[in-house]
């Protein structure tokens, strides 16, 4: 394991923001992981510290096949997590609506532009993302239709699901979509939670990145075999809104099978606790995104359906 | 009138309102136009507040000179301006990136689409804002180059100081006025001033303008004054930023010429009392743009220079 400065931010009243990247192998540039760019992404930089943890294990023990180079960064933005800001924590900028960034412009493109000029030029590329909708998604490669993506290759993770997006125009500044357009393979990873840690479900990524390079012969890694993953296309999920605001009481959970008319929820009165609302499902099918706070408004998503679909 | 445009529950006790204010004409007068005035899509710019107050004012004075409806809606994001917050609490996405909004969407995208819907139809739609809390800006018109032939024609009737005709790009196709001007609605997007803060002066200068877009329109018989002539820029601008992490401590006045190589300012660090950066202008030109907010880190903007002007 070679650890090595991606490059440097001097920054006002603190230290300089160092992006540390973790190199393994050498060879082929193969596989680039990215975690955390938002400041709360616990749980994104939590995976990929386990990956070092793995991957660093593998090359000492001559795992990692030779001709290969694999680079993980755990964190692009620690300045926002060590003072609890989501954003960039000068002028609320998302570093992930930066990309491909630019070398002589404001400071999130500048870092958008030197993680990328870091990370392009690898064939694949996995980003721990976070979603813009608060709330648990079951585990899930998400790839974009962008025309370059390959959605085959997804499968490999062994994860329940991949996810096909068609990009809106905020998509065509993130790391995935640029990462496509200068071609590389590029997946999104989903898993539970992104604040706190869910020690299962970053297991199960860690394992679906391994599982991805056992299947190219890029490292040795014995495993389960994982899922022959189902393909939803987003555009096809069945969203159930809140007809109201209020306290949120979920009565399913992600992965779930639920039958048409099941009542998934309760939105209740935050005064008297009376029920104002109950959500029934549109459908029959699996749950593949919930709602996870206690406070709703009026037209939230509160639950996301793969129709007609048993888990 | 007050009418409200979309209205959603919140968690406790209250809801979200969008609410406009339509003015409409004495019975008779009407000739069939309506003209939209839009602000505070990001809740913490405030220079449209103003505005809407004095024309409001000074429509409801002399209601026997309009002759079209005059809809204004001074709190597209209101939960923002309540809370000081840019963005749409709760919301991660800015709220001039989700236009035309979506029906299955969020509460954000959900009213967006239908205060979107409310303005569709209008003859002429104007989306005032004023910079961010970093930056101020002189009173502009920024138009995509794509609608540049047909709208620009109409922003010089705006009473501003220049127009950015600017390169498209996709991820600006998710803006107000994009959506409404490829949809057949025509919508100028105004700049001026700073965040947080009101100048009056430019208020002022945008409201002339503003009737004197109406009288064009044949909706104002009231007295206007013949508009500047703004400068039409297609993409002739120089950016500034900073190289060096500080204070930024500007030597020039906003809205003034400078000369290539003119000091604009320093980058100072007060611990060890050193400047850490001298910025000097890489053009002749008018500084249209300069950094308000002091504290900088490489990257951030200090000011642009729409190039080109005398050397004298």
């Amino acid at each position: 394991m070679k650890q090595e400065t991606l490059f440097v931010l001097d920054t006002p009243y603190r230290q300089k923001l160092h992006v540390e990247g973790f190199r393994f192998g050498r060879g082929e540039k193969s596989l680039c992981v990215v975690g955390a760019m938002r400041g709360n992404e616990v749980q994104q930089m939590y995976i990929c510290s386990q990956l070092v943890r793995q991957l660093k294990w593998m090359e000492h023990h001559g795992d990692i096949s030779s001709g290969y180079e694999i680079l993980v960064v755990p964190c692009v933005n620690h300045f926002s997590i060590n003072v609890g800001s989501r954003f960039w924590a000068m002028d609320g900028t998302d570093i992930n609506r930066m990309f491909p960034g630019y070398d002589a412009g404001e400071t999130t493109q500048r870092i958008a532009s030197a993680l990328f000029e870091a990370v392009k030029d690898y064939q694949y590329g996995v980003h721990f993302a976070s979603s813009h909708m608060s709330g648990e998604p079951v585990p899930h490669v998400r790839v974009l239709d962008t025309g370059y993506q390959n959605a085959d290759l997804a499968n490999l993770f062994g994860l329940p699901y991949v996810m096909l997006r068609k990009p809106t125009p905020y998509d065509t500044t993130t790391l995935s979509y640029n990462w496509q357009v200068w071609e590389t393979n590029a997946f999104s990873i989903y898993t539970k939670t992104t604040a706190t840690i869910d020690e299962a479900s970053a297991q199960e990524a860690v394992t679906a990145v391994l599982r991805f390079l056992s299947r190219l012969g890029i490292v040795k890694y014995n495993c389960h075999n994982g899922y022959i993953s189902t393909l939803v296309h987003e555009e096809a999920l069945t969203n159930v809104m809140t007809p109201c605001g209020g306290i949120f009481r979920r009565l399913v959970d992600p992965g779930q099978f639920v039958e048409y008319r099941q009542v998934l929820g309760q939105l209740l009165d935050p005064f008297t606790g009376e029920v104002r609302a109950e959500l029934t499902s549109p459908t029959n099918g699996t749950v593949f995104f919930a709602v996870d706070y206690a406070l709703v408004t009026e037209h939230t998503t509160a639950f996301r359906i793969i129709r007609r679909l048993h888990s | 009138m007050e009418h409200t445009v979309v209205s959603l529950q919140l968690p406790v006790q209250e809801s979200l309102e969008i609410k406009k204010n339509r003015i409409t004409p004495l019975p008779g007068n009407d000739r069939g136009k309506r003209i939209c005035l839009v602000t505070g899509t990001h809740g913490d710019e405030l220079e449209g507040q103003y505005v809407l107050w004095e024309l409001t004012r000074q429509l409801n004075a002399h209601r026997e000179l309009l002759h079209g409806t005059v809809d204004l809606y001074p709190a597209m994001n209101p939960l923002g301006i309540n809370s000081i917050t840019r963005g749409v609490p709760l919301f991660d996405l800015d709220m001039n990136r989700i236009f035309p909004g979506r029906e299955d969407g969020h509460m954000a995208e959900y009213a967006a689409m239908k205060a979107m819907e409310d303005m569709q139809g209008a003859d002429m739609v104007i989306d005032i804002h004023a910079s961010n809390i970093f930056l101020k800006e002189l009173p502009q018109v920024r138009v995509n180059e794509l609608s540049a032939e047909a709208l620009v024609p109409l922003a010089q009737l705006l009473n501003v100081d220049f127009i950015w005709i600017h390169a498209a790009a996709t991820v600006l196709e998710s803006t107000l006025a994009y959506s409404l001007n490829s949809t057949g609605t025509p919508c100028l997007v105004v700049e001026m001033g700073v965040g947080m803060r009101i100048t009056k002066e430019y208020g002022d200068q945008l409201i002339a303008g503003i009737l004197n877009l109406m009288a064009h329109m044949g909706m104002w018989d009231g007295e206007t004054q013949p508009p500047r002539e703004p400068i039409v820029s297609h993409d002739d601008v120089a950016f500034i930023n900073a190289s060096a992490a500080g204070i930024f401590l500007p030597s020039v006045a906003h809205n003034g010429m400078v000369q290539q190589g003119q000091q604009l300012g320093v980058i100072a660090d007060p611990m060890t009392g050193e400047t850490k950066e001298e910025i000097t202008a890489p053009s002749n030109g008018l500084l249209f743009t300069l950094r308000e907010y002091p504290v900088v880190y490489p990257g951030s903007l200090l000011a642009r220079i729409l190039k080109g002007g005398s050397d004298e």
